[in-house]
């Protein structure tokens, strides 16, 4: 097995998979702690959703580099699902709940009629889903998926402290000065780049498990901020990797490989939080 | 008096005529009063008279509709050590005691990504003096009520020196637990100097430890230290409880 490995790594598309799998793995994880803990789970779903709504847009406007539509369309979703969790006739997961479905049927509507793909049901399945594309990606992509995750990792560890007294609790942190609506926009326009970002490996229907998954993990266990969030990386980056070698040695889908490994890594970590008592 | 506390007494807020709410909507209006260093003000009211509206009004969170609302030289709006109500988020928080009673000096941080030596030590401190220094390392979550309340006042203390703004510091507590944190806020009050503003809707425990109550209702709003509220309408309501329950003890 270790022969094979070999084998692969001396391809390029194995070693960039493998690079923005990692990434991809950091920066959702650090993001699902945050989210997970400040209830807004639903947010990464309904994000995703938005996005392949974009993607739609971008396929049938013909645009060359689809990220310009994506993630202008998904960073202002972002934005107005944060001020409609605030004070709106629509409570915030009523909010979440319409946006995504709607940006689904239209998203799904708009390719239907006017894509110029042979092959639209294909194409859907794979925006939704995850493709293979982890496995053709180039050089630029890679590039961008790096400039992207250092940003994040970065603005995470610099923020760490004040992160944390704005998800423990929101009041105090207001009350001794700090900008809570400002740390709270910033997390959600991080979450619309990722999501874009992480899209690609496992398609907008199942991206937002790389964002939950790992948080709910590493909380079965650990019991701290700082060893959650730690442990929830770790977490993320060893499913993330196992899964996308797992799709490249069975030839399954990318990302339901990956969220089927975070699901297994989940189960383990219940059972041993419960061991612990 | 319990003006006992270290240094001049001076003044660290105060309200005239006040007028609470939302946009159009006022809650409450004709709010006046001061707090000056080691007070301890009470403040009471019937559900929906505007308790927490005055709370988010004071730490600088919402604009009052009208009146005006001074803090002292000494003070300013951010230097409140302010103790929530808690949220059900925080219930099952995975969290360390240290990490929060830490974040409590998150508004000396400024621009400065981790906390330093000072900042470990004011935490530190105030961990001992709460008799929670053995707990740092433990998970918030699974403490008791009682010990969860220490841990958000020790908090409170690393944002401030001197004014404590404390939402309902004892509700969901055992009466045990309830009589400790009264004990603790009162000598943080007394030995240190620190002025406390305590929200309550425990008439009966609270009024005790008080050297000032604001009682607040939809009909008026009362002023004053505490024997001239004993005296007032709301106090002989108050009184009339106290009696009644003495009986119940006999």
């Amino acid at each position: 097995m270790i022969e094979t490995l070999q084998y692969y790594l001396q391809y390029d598309f194995v070693r960039y998979a493998l690079i923005v799998g990692t990434l991809i793995g950091l920066c959702s994880s650090l993001l699902g702690v945050s989210l997970v803990l400040k209830r807004f789970s639903f947010i990464g779903d309904g994000l995703s959703h938005v996005a392949f709504g974009a993607v739609a847009i971008a396929a049938v406007m013909r645009v060359e580099n689809d990220m310009i539509v994506v993630i202008p369309v998904t960073v202002l979703a972002a934005v107005l699902l944060l001020a409609f969790t605030g004070r709106t006739a629509i409570r915030g997961d009523a909010a979440i709940a319409m946006i995504s479905v709607a940006a689904l049927a239209i998203g799904y509507l708009l390719l239907s009629r006017y894509s110029g793909s042979a092959n639209i049901s294909a194409d859907v399945c794979s925006s939704l889903f995850g493709s293979t594309s982890i496995l053709t990606l180039t050089g630029a992509d890679v590039g961008f998926c790096v400039v992207i995750s250092a940003a994040v990792i970065i603005m995470f560890v610099l923020l760490f402290h004040k992160i944390f007294a704005v998800t423990f609790d929101e009041s105090f942190a207001r009350a001794t000065g700090i900008r809570a609506q400002t740390y709270n926009g910033l997390i959600a326009v991080i979450t619309a780049l990722v999501i874009v970002v992480a899209m690609e490996l496992a398609g907008s229907l199942l991206v937002s498990a790389l964002i939950i998954f790992p948080a709910l993990s590493a909380m079965r266990v650990f019991k701290s901020f700082l060893s959650v969030t730690v442990c929830a990386a770790v977490v993320s980056v060893l499913g993330t990797l196992s899964g996308i070698l797992i799709s490249i040695f069975a030839s399954t889908p990318v990302g339901a490989s990956i969220v089927a490994v975070d699901l297994l890594i989940f189960v383990l970590f219940a059972i041993a939080g419960k061991a612990r008592g | 008096m319990k003006n006992s506390g270290k240094g001049e007494v001076m003044l660290q807020i105060q309200c005239r005529d006040l007028t609470l709410g939302y946009e159009k909507q006022v809650v409450a209006r004709d709010i006046s009063f001061e707090v000056h260093t080691g007070d301890y003000l009470c403040i009471l009211g019937e559900n929906g008279s505007g308790k927490s509206t005055l709370v988010k009004t004071l730490l600088g969170l919402q604009k009052p509709l009208g009146g005006i609302l001074e803090y002292g030289q000494e003070i300013r709006a951010d230097e409140i050590g302010y103790l929530p109500q808690q949220t059900d988020t925080q219930r099952d928080f995975p969290a360390s005691v240290e990490e929060i009673v830490l974040s409590g000096c998150v508004n000396r941080l400024g621009l400065r990504p981790f906390y330093g030596k000072l900042e470990k030590e004011i935490a530190r401190e105030n961990m001992e003096q709460l008799g929670i220094g053995t707990l740092a390392k433990k998970c918030y979550r699974e403490l008791s009520g009682g010990q969860q309340q220490r841990v958000l006042l020790a908090r409170a203390l690393c944002a401030t020196r001197k004014l404590l703004l404390l939402d309902e510091p004892v509700a969901g507590l055992d009466p045990k637990a309830a009589e400790e944190m009264y004990g603790l806020i009162e000598r943080l009050n007394r030995e240190q100097g620190i002025s406390v503003i305590m929200v309550s809707h425990d008439v009966l425990e609270a009024v005790p430890y008080a050297s000032h109550i604001l009682y607040m209702s939809h009909r008026d709003v009362f002023f004053g230290d505490r024997e001239s509220y004993l005296t007032s309408p709301a106090g002989q309501m108050y009184a009339s409880l106290l009696r009644a329950r003495e009986k119940r003890n006999l």
